[in-house]
């Protein structure tokens, strides 16, 4: 069992974070690798990036929205339970080197990824900005981390409940108009990363994206993770999670990512109701 | 003299007693096994009409070399204890053996019996000595040699490392199994299904080494959790890669990222290691098509189609470009395949697939083959018919047409030589690759092969490992 040693619920206890007792893999893990968690016996492998480890305490962190049925199970799961199985550390590390103006964009969840990505390349000596975004104040996620992890942070909110209203595009064209930059890091939901992609293109900065799509082992044996990338189809879990964001296709992606949600939309509904009744008793 | 001559003439003639299975129909729907097993009186009547050759064909062909005369002699007398203690002397996983081995091409196919008549079912009767020590066994071990203190690492837990752990912790050495997934058993668990080889009898099997002594660590990715350099420094003398070659191939072709379309490899693993076909009992969920394609022609083909009639499909296809003469599959598992179903779409090919607007699966474009010279294979190379393109309509396709070296653990490891393939390079006769300490065998060796011979492999290595230990590279 791998030991759940501190929790926190954030997102108005939508998002959870997890500190994870995984000393081989926190003694290897590196910004960008994911691992994948399975709660029991029954439980389903869930992929999911590493928002930061701690190999002296022998620890790796996950942050996960609660979105279906096994990450509403991994949501019951209180300090000191665990998950059955994790494995990793899984897929490419972020490739970091000092490029000079970094913008890192990060919206909902994908902040939790992109943290550790920010922290490398400012340690790397890059002028790092961050941009984090989401639908409201309440859902943000990670501030003060990514404020101490850049040298400037905007922040942005779909209803103005805080800092600028609007879309992290909104914010990135404006820094790409005022400034050179020379790469971009963008980890959110797909739609984000592709309209992120869309300008970036525009302006031809380079743009990292971190893909999660749907998997099973995470080691290249299953196949189920392909996406299109430059027109060629590329195992996410072995040859990503990050890819060059303007040869992604987003669309395709959108709806593989689909693939199971009846399935899903089911077994979600039959979950709550039995959790609600066993509330009740 | 004559008198002799008479028995033999009477075991020619008399025909193999078969095994009953479940009624094609019903089996179709559920997922227990087919075969239902021999009762020991079958068992003793089908042993009984082996000729004990002096100098057996089958031995021969058999690529651990059980002693077959002998185990089926002691069956014959009712000693079914002996007989599997027998068995167990060249082959520690009979009940994987019995089961999925292809006997035709091997000890039966060299039987002298196979030349008249039918062979003795030397598989049926491995199975049934396995499956009574299972079942009446006192579960007693077999002796151990004293502690050497040497460890090894076996990564992998399929029949290769299996094998090699069982042969190594009897020599006594330490050994550790490294497995990446959640448990172990590697193809025996997520690739064969569980109407062919019941998950009881690899977890069974596994616990047979454990109470060995072998211990087995699972989700650790050797090339990623540890590296194998990391593995020496940690005390361990030597490591047998025992990898599989698990990357899915494709076809390559227009509309293979559509919903609806997975690799075998994906769809059996979501069947078989999670379980998949108890969702929602299980959280894995795996795609139900009620017109499935399967493409391909080996045995994956037919345990991925076989699981999907059984996972509801109305009609399930199966698509191959040669014809039945060049199917690897096994003749027996497309006997059971067809008996259950199963349409065979042979000397066919798709061309692209077709999707709808929500990016799923709807049918799929093919075109009829025919055969013209050999090709390297020595198989008839298939050449398309102009013109002959026509449309199969589908939800579900399954891609089984082969597996591929996984470089996930050669790639991080760049003193391991590989060939172009990716396969690593290892000397046949004792697995030995080109990094001292380091053996390999089975799929990541040979590309995709049967059980048995990984374990051939594997009992090479073995052989190797403890000489090395004991004496040096």
């Amino acid at each position: 069992m791998f030991k759940i040693v501190k929790r926190e619920e954030m997102s108005q206890g939508t998002v959870i974070l997890n500190e994870i007792e995984a000393p081989l893999i926190a003694r290897k893990a590196k910004p960008g690798q994911f691992v994948i968690l399975k709660a029991n016996e029954t439980g389903e492998r869930i992929p999911l990036t590493m928002a930061y480890t701690d190999p002296e305490r022998g620890v790796i962190a996950v942050i996960y929205q609660v979105v279906g049925k096994s990450t509403a199970l991994f949501k019951t799961l209180k300090v000191g339970d665990g998950y059955q199985d994790v494995i990793g550390p899984l897929g490419k590390p972020t490739h970091i080197e000092k490029l000079g103006k970094v913008v890192c964009v990060g919206g909902g969840t994908g902040v939790a990824v992109l943290h550790p990505i920010t922290r490398a390349m400012k340690e790397a000596g890059n002028h790092v900005i961050a941009i984090i975004g989401a639908r409201t104040r309440d859902l943000l996620i990670l501030e003060d981390f990514m404020r101490r992890a850049s040298h400037e942070l905007h922040i942005c909110t779909d209803d103005g409940s805080y800092g600028r209203k609007g879309f992290v595009t909104h914010a990135l064209k404006d820094i790409l108009d005022r400034e050179k930059i020379d790469q971009v890091v963008a980890i959110g939901p797909v739609p984000m990363m592709k309209f992120v992609s869309q300008l970036t293109r525009e302006y031809g900065v380079p743009t990292l994206v971190s893909l999660n799509p749907i998997m099973v082992d995470g080691t290249g044996m299953c196949g189920g993770c392909r996406v299109t990338v430059g027109g060629e189809t590329r195992f996410a879990c072995v040859d990503g999670p990050e890819f060059d964001g303007h040869k992604v296709d987003f669309d395709e992606l959108m709806l593989r990512l689909q693939a199971y949600c009846e399935e899903e939309k089911a077994c979600f509904q039959e979950f709550c109701m039995m959790e609600e009744s066993w509330h009740r008793k | 003299m004559a008198d002799e001559a008479t028995v033999k003439e009477k075991k020619t003639k008399k025909g193999r007693v078969p095994m009953p299975e479940q009624d094609p129909k019903e089996r179709a729907r559920n997922f227990l096994e087919v075969p239902l097993g021999y009762t020991p009186e079958m068992a003793r009547e089908e042993a009984s009409r082996c000729l004990q050759c002096k100098t057996p064909g089958c031995v021969e062909g058999c690529p651990v070399g059980i002693d077959i005369p002998g185990f089926i002699r002691l069956i014959t007398d009712g000693e079914f204890t002996a007989s599997i203690r027998h068995v167990w002397k060249q082959n520690s996983l009979p009940a994987v053996c019995g089961r999925v081995c292809p006997q035709e091409i091997q000890c039966e196919g060299k039987c002298v019996l196979a030349k008249k008549g039918q062979p003795v079912a030397i598989g049926n009767l491995e199975r049934f000595v396995a499956d009574w020590e299972r079942a009446h066994g006192t579960g007693a071990l077999p002796p151990k040699a004293p502690p050497t203190g040497k460890r090894v690492a076996v990564v992998g837990s399929g029949p290769a490392g299996l094998t090699v752990a069982g042969d190594l912790i009897q020599k006594g050495h330490e050994v550790t199994i490294f497995e990446a997934f959640h448990k172990p058993g590697g193809v025996l668990l997520y690739g064969i299904p569980e109407f062919r080889l019941p998950k009881e009898i690899v977890a069974q099997e596994v616990n047979f080494l454990e109470r060995l002594g072998v211990q087995v660590a699972c989700n650790v990715v050797v090339g990623r959790t540890v590296t194998l350099d990391e593995l020496f420094a940690e005390g361990y003398q030597a490591v047998f890669l025992g990898l599989g070659a698990g990357l899915p191939k494709f076809m390559n072709i227009p509309g293979e990222n559509l919903v609806g379309i997975l690799s075998a490899n994906e769809y059996l693993t979501r069947a078989n290691l999670m379980k998949a076909y108890l969702f929602p009992q299980v959280d894995t969920p795996i795609p139900r098509g009620k017109d499935v394609v399967v493409l391909g022609g080996g045995n994956v083909a037919m345990d991925a189609a076989r699981t999907a009639l059984r996972l509801g499909a109305e009609r399930v296809r199966l698509v191959y470009r040669r014809s039945r003469e060049e199917m690897p599959a096994r003749a027996a598992e497309a006997h059971h395949a067809e008996e259950e179903g199963i349409e065979f779409f042979l000397l066919t090919n798709p061309v692209r697939y077709l999707g709808n607007e929500k990016g799923r699966l709807v049918g799929m474009e093919c075109i009829r083959m025919e055969l013209g010279e050999p090709d390297a294979s020595g198989r008839r190379r298939p050449i398309p018919v102009r013109g002959s393109e026509f449309t199969l309509e589908c939800d579900l396709c399954i891609v089984a047409v082969g597996t591929g070296a996984n470089p996930l653990l050669t790639s991080s490891t760049p003193d391991l030589k590989v060939n172009k393939w990716g396969y690593i390079e290892a000397d046949p006769c004792t697995g030995k690759t080109m990094k001292k300490g380091v053996w390999a065998g089975g799929d990541i060796v040979t590309g995709a092969a049967t059980v048995i011979l990984a374990m051939g492999a594997g009992r090479l290595a073995a052989n190797s490992i403890h000489d090395y230990l004991m004496r040096g590279w």
